[in-house]
C-alpha cells in the first residue's frame, strides 16, 4: 500500500463527472425499492434486489470505481508520473484496488444493504450485504486487471457482467461455478436461505479470494512492463 | 555523476522498426537528441526512462539496467511530453505527491526548495489547469527534480512553450548540467539544440546519425550542398558573376524573376556574395534558402 497513490487515486475518482453517475446508481436502487416498498409490499420490492440490484447495480458501480482510478491514466499515459518513482508496482496496484473496493463497498454493497433492510427482513438483508461484499471485491480487482489490459477495459467489463454472468448465466447454470456474482451469492447463502445455492462455499470463497489477488497482482505486473508507445 | 549507455540498442514494433541499432553514452553536462519528427526520439527516451523493453541490445544507468527496474528511478527524473492530467491538483500539491512518492525524508521542505529553484513559488497555489503551457513545463521540471536526481531526461520540453519561458527554461538546464548532472533533452528544433547543449546526439530515421561536440555538428550542417533563390535588380548578370565562382555549382533564371542557384560551400558562398553583387552594380532585394527544411538537413547527414 503507498498512500500517497491511494490519496491520488481517490481524487481522480472524486474530481471527475463520473462520480455522479456513480452516486445516481444507489440512489435510483435505493429510491426505487422505497417507492415499491411502499406502494405494494417489501416482499415485492425485494425482488428488484436479485434481479437488478445485485447482479446489475453492483458490478456497474465496480466497473466505473475500478476504471476510475486507472483507465484515464492509462489511456492518456499520465501514470508515467507515478511510475517514475521507486514505487514497487504491486503496492501501485494495490492502493489503487483499495480505493476501487473502498467505492464500490461504499456505492454498490451498502446500497444493497439500505435498500434491503428497506423492505423489511434484516437477516436477508444482512446475508445480500454479505455476499455483494464478497462480489465486489472480486469484481473490482478483476475490473482493474482489466483496465491495465486493454483502453476498451469498461466494454471488455461490461461483457463479463452482461452476457457471461447475466446472459448465459441464465441459460447455463454450470456457468455458476465461474461467475463472481454467484458466488457471493453462494457465500450468503450461509447466513440465509433466502438466497440460491449455486456452487459449494469453500469453493465460492477460495474463487473469489484467488480472482481478487491474482487479479491485483496481475494489475501490478502489467504496471511493471508499462510501456510509452513511440507515436512521436 | 552517473552515464546512461544504450548498447545496440534496437526497437521496433511489429515490422516497424523506431530505433535501428544504436549505441550512445550521455554523461554529465547538458546533451540535445537532435532528429525530425518521427525519427525514434521519442522511443529513444522511453527506453532511457524505463519505460520501453529494447527489443534488442542494452539500456544500462551506471551499468545497471533500466527495464522493469524500479529502483532506477531513484537516480532519474523524467519529465514526459505528455501533458499533466492532474489538472485537479494544486501546483505545490503536485509536486508534493511527487516527494512523497520518493519518499523524502522531509517531502514539504524538498517541495518547496525545488518550487524556488523553477521560479514558481508564487503560483504553486493555484491548480494546474490554469496554468499557461511555461508554467506546467516547469512545474514539471520541478516534479523531476525534486528528489535531486543525478540524471534528468525531458522529452521535447520546449514544445509550446514561448520565447521568454524558453530562455528561462534554458537558463535552468544549463545550470542543472553545470552542476554535473546528466541532462538530456529532445528536440526537433536545431535552434534550440545549438543554443543550450554542448554535446549533441542526432538520429534520423531511428539510426544515429551523427554525435559530437555541437561545433562539428553545424560545421557538417553549414558545409553541405545548399539551395537558394535570390532577387535581384539584375538577375542574368549576377547570374554570370556567380557561375565564376568556386562555390557556387549550378544556376538557373526561374520564369517569375528569381534566380536559382546551387551552392557547394555554404561558407565561402556567404562571404563571397555581397562583394560581388557591388562589384557588379547589382541589388540584392531577397535571398532565401529553398532547402533549409530540417528534413533535408538531417537527409544530407545521413546520406554522408
Amino acid at each position: 500500500m503507498n498512500a500517497t497513490i491511494a490519496k491520488l487515486a481517490l481524487q481522480a475518482l472524486l474530481g471527475r463527472r463520473r462520480f455522479f453517475l456513480l452516486l445516481a446508481f444507489p440512489v435510483l436502487l435505493i429510491g426505487l425499492v422505497a417507492l415499491v416498498t411502499a406502494l405494494v409490499d417489501g416482499e415485492a420490492a425485494y425482488e428488484i434486489l436479485p434481479g437488478l440490484g445485485y447482479p446489475l447495480v453492483l458490478p456497474l458501480v465496480a466497473i466505473l470505481a475500478a476504471s476510475s482510478v486507472l483507465g484515464p491514466e492509462v489511456d492518456d499515459g499520465s501514470i508515467v508520473y507515478l511510475l517514475s518513482k521507486p514505487v514497487n508496482r504491486y503496492a501501485v496496484a494495490a492502493s489503487k484496488w483499495v480505493v476501487a473496493l473502498a467505492a464500490t463497498l461504499a456505492a454498490g454493497a451498502l446500497p444493497v444493504l439500505v435498500a434491503a433492510l428497506v423492505t423489511g427482513d434484516s437477516t436477508r438483508a444482512g446475508a445480500l450485504f454479505l455476499g455483494a461484499a464478497v462480489a465486489g471485491t472480486a469484481y473490482s480487482a478483476l475490473f482493474l486487471a482489466i483496465s491495465a489490459v486493454t483502453r476498451h477495459a469498461v466494454i471488455a467489463s461490461l461483457m463479463f457482467v452482461l452476457i457471461w454472468e447475466s446472459l448465459l448465466g441464465n441459460l447455463f447454470t454450470g456457468i455458476a461455478w465461474l461467475s463472481i456474482g454467484q458466488w457471493g451469492l453462494r457465500v450468503g447463502h450461509a447466513v440465509s436461505d433466502e438466497l440460491p445455492d449455486p456452487a459449494n462455499l469453500p469453493y465460492a470463497v477460495i474463487a473469489s479470494a484467488v480472482v481478487t489477488v491474482v487479479g491485483v497482482w496481475f494489475a501490478g505486473d502489467r504496471l511493471r512492463s508499462f510501456s510509452v508507445k513511440g507515436d512521436d | 555523476m552517473s552515464t546512461l549507455v544504450l548498447d545496440s540498442t534496437s526497437r521496433w514494433f511489429g515490422n516497424v522498426v523506431a530505433v535501428n541499432d544504436v549505441s550512445l553514452s550521455i554523461g554529465p553536462g547538458v546533451t540535445g537528441l537532435l532528429g525530425p519528427n518521427g525519427a525514434g526520439k521519442t522511443t529513444l527516451m522511453a527506453m532511457m526512462a524505463g519505460f520501453l523493453a529494447p527489443s534488442a541490445g542494452h539500456v544500462t544507468l551506471d551499468g545497471q539496467p533500466v527495464w522493469r527496474n524500479t529502483e532506477t528511478y531513484r537516480r532519474i527524473g523524467l519529465v514526459p511530453e505528455r501533458e499533466l492530467s492532474f489538472g485537479y491538483l494544486t501546483g505545490r500539491q503536485f509536486v508534493r505527491a511527487n516527494a512523497d512518492l520518493h519518499r523524502l525524508p522531509d517531502a514539504a521542505a524538498a517541495t518547496e526548495r525545488i518550487l524556488e529553484v523553477v521560479d514558481m513559488v508564487e503560483p504553486a497555489g493555484r491548480r494546474l489547469d490554469t496554468y499557461s503551457k511555461g508554467m506546467r513545463q516547469r512545474v514539471k521540471i520541478a516534479a523531476a527534480l525534486v528528489h535531486d536526481p543525478a540524471v534528468l531526461l525531458l522529452d521535447e520540453p520546449f514544445n509550446g512553450v514561448d520565447p521568454r519561458q524558453r530562455m528561462h527554461l534554458m537558463d535552468l538546464l544549463r545550470r542543472l548540467g553545470d552542476e554535473g548532472r546528466t541532462v538530456l533533452f529532445s528536440s526537433h528544433i536545431l535552434e534550440e539544440v545549438e543554443r543550450l547543449a554542448r554535446h549533441i546526439e542526432v538520429v534520423v530515421s531511428g539510426r544515429h546519425a551523427a554525435s559530437g561536440d555541437f561545433g562539428a555538428i553545424r560545421r557538417l550542417m553549414t558545409d553541405r550542398p545548399v539551395q537558394y533563390a535570390i532577387q535581384s535588380s539584375d538577375n542574368r548578370s549576377l547570374a554570370a558573376a556567380l557561375m565564376a565562382q568556386d562555390s557556387v555549382r549550378a544556376v538557373s533564371l526561374r520564369a517569375d524573376g528569381h534566380l536559382d542557384v546551387q551552392v557547394g560551400d555554404l561558407g565561402s558562398f556567404a562571404v563571397s556574395l555581397p562583394a560581388l553583387a557591388r562589384q557588379h552594380d547589382v541589388t540584392l532585394f531577397e535571398l532565401s534558402p529553398s532547402d533549409e527544411s530540417l528534413e533535408s538537413v538531417f537527409a544530407y547527414l545521413v546520406a554522408r
